[in-house]
């Protein structure tokens, strides 16, 4: 298809945006600031006598250069958003403003504990929900994000097996349908890994589990709901055996939104698990972040949490920020700096607040149904990948695409023109061609309706057998269309460059 | 509830349409008896009104450094934040958008974090740099272990000049990887001698600029060692703001550079979520950890940009990956960026220049008080005092007459009694002369 051209490259609303670097105006500032007092300089012999390279702007320049590079997003607060792994639910903006407020956005990390006793209180208060809500006995409250938060639980594990003379377990055993943090995470904690197959039904192979089970094994990781989109029914049968080999039952909570509410997965035999707020508890993602990682964790492993710890002492607040001391005894050590994300902690309490552990019940009632909606509706022409009940993620395969020529890359580019942000692809990787679908319960009947007219739609014309090169063509109405990665990194260009050092980019060596 | 839109005519068409008689049911294979024994004594649903009411209560329980003069840094400083900084991060299409996995529709997000990169390796002096880290301190620890990977050595040595959380993560996260990570004393008078410890065995050396005591140090000499014993050198940035005064780690050698960019960043929010800033060297590109973003065109020729050289992640490469990080901290490395370009050459080094001058003005009165000896010769925005008497009793005093008045070593080091009577302070931009007057007032006053 030709479009007309314009003169300046801007269609409509889709305007064009040069780099900050290729509008300077040397000299110009959006910053207004006082005059410094004449002092004399202290510097020794540091001070820089070179330019640094940073272009120039004014204010109106600047905001209209991030406002109309936001209009190349997508994001939740503009459409459906059904990345499958990411829960990508609505956020509400009460948690932005409670983060802002000045008692928790202007405080310091080393103000004397006597003048920021609301701040223990806040890190409390959201550790005795996520206590409440698992039945755990301890919350690492530290972990930066997932996978630091994995980290966190392999850790306290470790140190649990050195703590019982169990140091010759140096393996870690991991379904092939963990999401790849699992095993790097194994891996930054010094353990071998080794993979357990799926079975047919999309499950841990439980007898294939149980013959790796032996005593070098230090403990299992389980997604669950896993990756699948399915709970994991013999998950305490597998903690028993693990328990009993001597290893620890670490569950993956990136799907905790599925059964919060509704269970605690104390009662799963769980030994520690890590709790995504970013994903469960509504704080933004960001564009890739900040998370936070919160790590729940059994009586076993406690004694062994991470520092700083929040502790009371009567009724009064501390902060126990030394390994070695008091509550941290038996800690393994720091991990993050500072008390964590203290301001996604803020946020994550204001949404448990405002859902109670009513409106908790009914977010993963509603998670559930949405996606077996997905599911059900959509097997008129999709093929899903398990049979139902799903949990909150419904995972299709690419069988339907069978003999198109269409893929399930096309059929994701081909939903962008449709107005949606893609399901995740191709993951999990136990799944042919998988598209996997996370509504949450944040979508109403409207808008599910109208992604499964879209996707209906695809799937009937992709196995019309006549419109693979559309498909191949899609994305069309995109800010840009689809992007050439194998260029992007045969040859990286990871900054910016003045023209004189070669064409306005830097070209890294291979 | 306000946030869940399905009504229960919804619900009942939706499980007409999947045949389940309830909303119980699609829960049929989580096990019946945790199910049953699930009880929790948690609060229901709380309107708007409430979670303000409640949440501005604990607030108020806590002194803002708003409400007090303040000169508290140690790696987290108070500085202004543009309205307009604050404004473009809240816009909805960054921050309800997920990591920039489809680029079509993520071009926003991908240009900005091109910008971030190169800022980055500019006010560093290195030639590349990442999408970005959790925080300083884990930047750090992944620093080191890059440095294993590229010398293919497993020790490191760690400056008693570098921040003590610093030091700590990165010897919590490297001791489970069997990296021994060597952190000598902590060096208030900036005399530890480095380059006299390194043997072909580290892997790294790590140092501070400005160090955590405030010292500003020449480490070009350190960085020729090292390269000669075959050892990267790490330099850790906590304070940018210097970075637009002070000579930047890459023009002094520096192998790799890490720091926090949360002063740049927005609010301190007690300490989280920061930004993680990692740079380095082109030739280690393939051994870094994080997320890059990366120039290429799409299908019509236009330029336009991807994250790229994924094959280094966990995501593709699983256990052989370079680190296991997903989430980085986009919407705060946004927020740098956005304040950076604010900035610009003229504003940064303004700024840069306006806080030393504070933090020299401020120097200049607490060193002549009484049995006050004022450490480094040479800072940026914050140094180290030794006091007559303990820090912390101090610090706790001039919290009572409303003034945060730095903070104790001790804090970080209470096995040290040789540093108990040692005081960081800081002065920046959001300081006034009042404040300062207040402080060396009341210091006088503690102290005699």
């Amino acid at each position: 298809m030709t479009m007309p051209t314009t003169a300046s490259g801007n269609r409509g609303l889709q305007l064009e945006q040069g780099l900050i670097f290729e509008l300077n105006t040397p000299g110009m500032t959006a910053v207004d600031l006082p005059t410094a007092p004449k002092v004399t300089e202290r510097l020794g012999d540091m001070k820089n006598s070179q330019a640094i390279g940073l272009p120039g702007l004014s204010e109106p320049d600047v905001v209209r250069h991030y406002t109309r590079l936001s209009q190349k997003n997508y994001s939740i607060d503009s459409g459906f958003y059904p990345l499958g792994s990411c829960t990508m639910k609505h956020n509400p903006r009460l948690n932005e403003k409670m983060a802002r407020l000045p008692g928790f956005a202007d405080i310091h990390p080393f103000q004397p504990v006597s003048t920021v006793l609301g701040a223990l209180e806040l890190i409390d208060t959201c550790a005795a929900w996520l206590k409440d809500l698992t039945g755990m006995a301890a919350v690492a409250m530290s972990p930066a994000a997932g996978a630091h938060g994995e980290l966190c639980g392999l850790m306290c594990i470790k140190s649990a097996h050195e703590a019982n003379g169990q140091s010759h377990r140096k393996t870690i055993l991991v379904p092939e349908s963990a999401h790849g943090t699992n095993p790097a995470t194994a891996a930054l904690c010094g353990y071998a890994v080794e993979a357990i197959p799926a079975n047919a039904e999309g499950r841990v192979d439980v007898a294939a589990l149980k013959a790796h089970l032996r005593p070098e094994i230090a403990a299992v990781m389980i997604t669950n709901p896993n990756t699948c989109g399915l709970f994991e029914r013999d998950c305490i049968d597998i903690a028993k055996a693990v328990h009993d080999a001597g290893a620890y039952f670490y569950m993956d909570g990136a799907n905790y939104n599925a059964i919060v509410g509704r269970l605690r997965i104390a009662d799963l035999g769980v030994d520690a698990m890590h709790i995504n707020l970013h994903k469960t508890f509504s704080t933004p993602h960001g564009g890739g972040g900040p998370g936070a990682g919160p790590t729940v964790l059994s009586a076993k492993l406690a004694p062994f949490a991470p520092v700083p710890m929040v502790v009371k002492v009567g009724e009064r607040y501390d902060a126990e920020e030394h390994a070695g001391f008091g509550a941290a005894k038996q800690s393994y050590g720091r991990m993050k700096g500072y008390h964590g994300q203290f301001g996604v902690f803020v946020r994550a309490v204001s949404y448990m607040m405002a859902m109670g552990i009513d409106g908790l019940r009914q977010a993963s009632g509603d998670a559930v149904l949405n996606a077996n909606y997905l599911l059900a509706r959509l097997s008129e022409e999709l093929t899903p990948a398990f049979d139902g009940p799903c949990m909150h993620e419904a995972v299709f395969d690419d069988r339907f695409l069978k003999g198109t020529g269409v893929t399930t890359l096309d059929i994701a580019k081909a939903l962008i023109d449709e107005g949606v942000h893609p399901p995740t692809m191709y993951f999990p990787l136990v799944v042919h061609g998988a598209l996997l679908m996370e509504p949450t319960e944040t979508e109403s009947k409207a808008t599910l309706d109208g992604f499964i007219e879209s996707l209906l739609h695809l799937a009937r014309k992709a196995k019309s057998g006549t419109a693979e090169a559309d498909f191949k063509a899609a994305p069309m109405y995109s800010p840009r269309r689809r992007l050439d990665e194998t260029k992007a990194a045969r040859k990286p260009i990871l900054r910016w460059l003045p023209p004189a050092d070669g064409n306005g980019a830097k070209q890294a060596a291979e | 509830m306000r946030y869940l839109p399905l009504s229960d005519t919804n619900r009942r068409e939706m499980l007409g349409a999947i045949g389940a008689a309830s909303v119980d049911e699609l829960f049929r294979d989580l096990p019946k008896a945790a199910l049953a024994s699930a009880k929790f004594a948690l609060p229901n649903t709380a309107s708007e009104i409430e979670v303000e009411r409640a949440l501005s209560t604990m607030a108020a329980k806590n002194l803002n450094c708003g409400a007090a003069p303040s000169f508290l840094g140690a790696g987290n400083y108070r500085h202004h934040t543009p309205a307009s900084m604050d404004y473009l991060i809240q816009r909805g299409e960054f921050l309800t958008a997920y990591t920039p996995y489809q680029p079509e529709i993520s071009q926003g997000t991908l240009q900005a974090i091109f910008e971030f990169q190169t800022q980055v390796a500019l006010i560093t002096g290195m030639e590349i740099a990442n999408a970005s880290m959790y925080d300083g301190a884990t930047a750090c620890a992944e620093a080191v272990a890059m440095a294993c990977r590229v010398t293919k050595r497993s020790q490191a040595l760690v400056s008693g000049n570098v921040h003590p959380h610093y030091r700590d993560t990165t010897a919590t996260t490297m001791k489970f990887l069997d990296v021994g990570v060597e952190c000598l004393a902590p060096d208030p008078y900036g005399v530890e001698d480095l380059i006299g410890r390194i043997t072909d065995e580290y892997a790294c050396v790590v140092v501070q600029t400005p160090g955590f005591f405030g010292h500003l140090k020449d480490y070009t000499a350190l960085a020729d060692a090292c390269h000669k014993a075959g050892a990267l050198l790490v330099v850790c940035v906590t304070e940018p703001v210097s970075l637009g005064l002070i000579t930047p780690p890459g023009r002094i050698g520096a192998d790799i550079v890490v720091g926090e960019g949360q002063s740049l960043a927005g609010p301190m929010s007690f300490g989280g979520p920061g930004v993680g800033l990692f740079a380095t060297r082109e030739k280690f590109l393939r051994q870094m950890p994080g997320r890059l973003c990366g120039e290429t065109t799409d299908e019509d020729g236009r330029r336009g940009w991807v994250l790229t050289l994924s094959t280094r992640e966990q995501h593709i490469r699983r256990e052989k990956a370079t680190s296991n990080i997903c989430t980085n901290s986009g919407l705060i490395a946004l927020a740098f960026s956005t304040h950076m370009t604010l900035l610009g050459e003229a504003g940064f080094t303004r700024l840069a220049q306006l806080n030393h001058a504070m933090a020299v003005t401020l120097a200049d009165k607490v060193e002549t008080l009484p049995g006050v000896k004022l450490l480094p010769n040479a800072f940026f925005n914050e140094f180290t005092l030794a006091l007559p008497n303990a820090a912390a009793g101090v610090v706790e005093e001039l919290a009572k007459r409303k003034i945060l008045g730095g903070v104790p070593v001790s804090r970080f080091y209470p096995t040290y009694p040789e540093l108990a009577n040692l005081l960081l302070l800081t002065a920046t931009e959001t300081n006034t002369a009042a404040d300062i007057y207040a402080l060396v007032a009341a210091l006088k006053e503690v102290l005699s």
